[in-house]
């Protein structure tokens, strides 16, 4: 009975702290979501879980009861459809960043200031995320409709299942190039190695990346404190360095 | 119903599956029969290598595969100097993980059965003058039938129900490595629950049928399966 007792104040014990909010991160958002998280727990005193996925992961994973206060979305289309389906509080959606798509390899001068290496083609796999899961991966397929290569290079396409497994299809060099995330690739306002194509945004729809408090977390004051931290200036300096808009 | 890219993705798993147990069987007859006799030091290791695959999570097999057959690992270096270009995203990558991740449901119950055969009908053979490789054919494999039936099926069983492996080095492609099990991960993360549910079901009664099929035509067999 003792034991018993003992756990159970444990259990309390550590629920009774309760400022901890798990936020659910797209995979293209943990590098910086990690820095923040660090930064926040600091100045706020409130501890920040984080759990990287696909997007469309996570909503499915939410709309089953996933125990998430925060979804950091790679699209903005989640997060108002969570809201449309009552998992997520109205009115607290906002932009957190605005993603940059870029074509990447690992290898130096592979990849030309103009993208140009799509149509030369010396390539036999063309990484990109499953455009049914990743905003991202849809932006790529746009962007290739667009210069009206899709068709060409459709039959080299490997696709990672969220833009993380696609970074690392690329960086073992598996695949040549891929189009991957720009925050994956770039730090202190240039791109960290190999070489890269940044898309221009009008070749793709803007992957404007919204976050949600969720329902179940309506009262937690960690989450509310982390969304409103996200707004702060210091951590919109934080998302651009990585290369973001805002 | 089944979308033509769902009928596509159970064509190609059940290549996949057919493949690497006929491989399998190939290239585990001679191990499972040198694991069974052998009195050599190194069988405890050799046992211990082939069961490896059944405690290793197969995101640990998927990422060595990722690694070691990439461009600069020693696979991916191999096969290109002979000419084969690299190994992930193809279905040939896909066969090599498959037999290696499926290994030990085949060459185990072939080591049991081998092991169960014992050594009075070979020396009988012996004494009868059958060659080595007449005694295999006439003597040992129809003895050793319950173990291969098991072997087939768990070997081929195992590969349709094979997901991580194929998640980390196939890259999603159609026909080449979108398998079924990957297919019906794709269908769950984009809401699509009804194609969803016709492959996951599909799965649930193939499974169900081909271990029925199993433990009543091979009662031995069952020992040897949970083995």
């Amino acid at each position: 009975m003792k034991l018993v007792a003992g756990l159970m104040a444990m259990l309390f014990a550590a629920s009774a702290q309760a400022a901890e909010v798990q936020v659910a991160v797209a995979a293209n958002f943990v590098g910086p979501m990690k820095m923040l998280a660090a930064d926040f727990e600091k100045a706020s005193g409130h501890k920040a879980v984080v759990t990287s996925g696909s997007t469309g992961k996570f909503y499915a994973q939410i709309r089953s009861g996933a125990p998430f206060d925060v979804l950091l979305a790679a699209d903005d289309e989640t997060p108002a459809r969570l809201e449309r389906d009552g998992a997520a509080v109205p009115g607290s959606r906002f932009s957190y960043a605005i993603g940059k798509l870029v074509l990447w390899s690992p290898k130096a001068g592979f990849v030309d200031g103009n993208g140009d290496v799509l149509r030369r083609g010396p390539f036999a796999h063309l990484a990109l995320a499953a455009p049914k899961l990743a905003p991202y991966g849809a932006a790529a397929v746009q962007t290739l409709t667009r210069l009206g290569l899709l068709a060409a290079l459709e039959p080299r396409f490997v696709q990672g299942e969220s833009i993380g497994q696609t970074f690392g299809f690329v960086t073992s060099g598996n695949a040549e190039l891929g189009f991957v995330a720009l925050s994956q690739v770039y730090q202190d306002g240039k791109v960290k190695s190999g070489s890269a194509w940044i898309v221009p945004p009008h070749l793709h729809d803007p992957i404007r990346q919204d976050a949600v408090l969720l329902a179940g977390a309506k009262d937690n004051a960690a989450a509310a404190a982390l969304l409103a931290y996200l707004k702060t200036d210091k951590a919109k300096a934080v998302i651009r360095a990585f290369g973001y808009d805002l | 119903m089944p979308s033509a890219a769902d009928l596509a993705a159970i064509a190609l798993t059940l290549k996949l599956a057919a493949l690497t147990t006929l491989i399998l069987l190939l290239l585990g007859t001679p191990l499972a029969w040198w694991l069974a006799r052998t009195r050599s030091r190194w069988k405890g290791v050799a046992g211990a290598l082939v069961a490896l695959p059944i405690v290793l999570p197969p995101t640990v097999i998927g990422f060595y595969f990722l690694v070691t057959m990439g461009p600069d690992g020693p696979i991916g270096r191999l096969t290109q100097s002979l000419g084969l270009g690299l190994l992930p995203f193809t279905f040939a990558g896909l066969v090599v993980g498959s037999v290696v991740y499926s290994m030990p449901f085949v060459i185990q119950p072939l080591q049991n059965a081998f092991e169960a055969v014992g050594n009075e009908p070979l020396e009988a053979a012996a004494t009868l003058r059958a060659t080595p490789l007449d005694t295999f054919f006439s003597v040992v494999l129809p003895l050793a039938r319950p173990g291969y039936l098991t072997a087939i099926v768990m070997g081929f069983a195992h590969t349709v129900g094979e997901f991580g492996v194929v998640l980390m080095i196939g890259g999603n492609i159609p026909d080449r490595t979108r398998v079924v099990s990957v297919q019906i991960y794709d269908h769950v993360e984009a809401l699509e629950y009804t194609q969803a549910h016709w492959l996951a079901a599909g799965m649930v009664a193939f499974s169900f049928v081909v271990l029925l099929a199993l433990y009543v035509l091979n009662p031995t067999g069952q020992r040897r399966a949970r083995a």
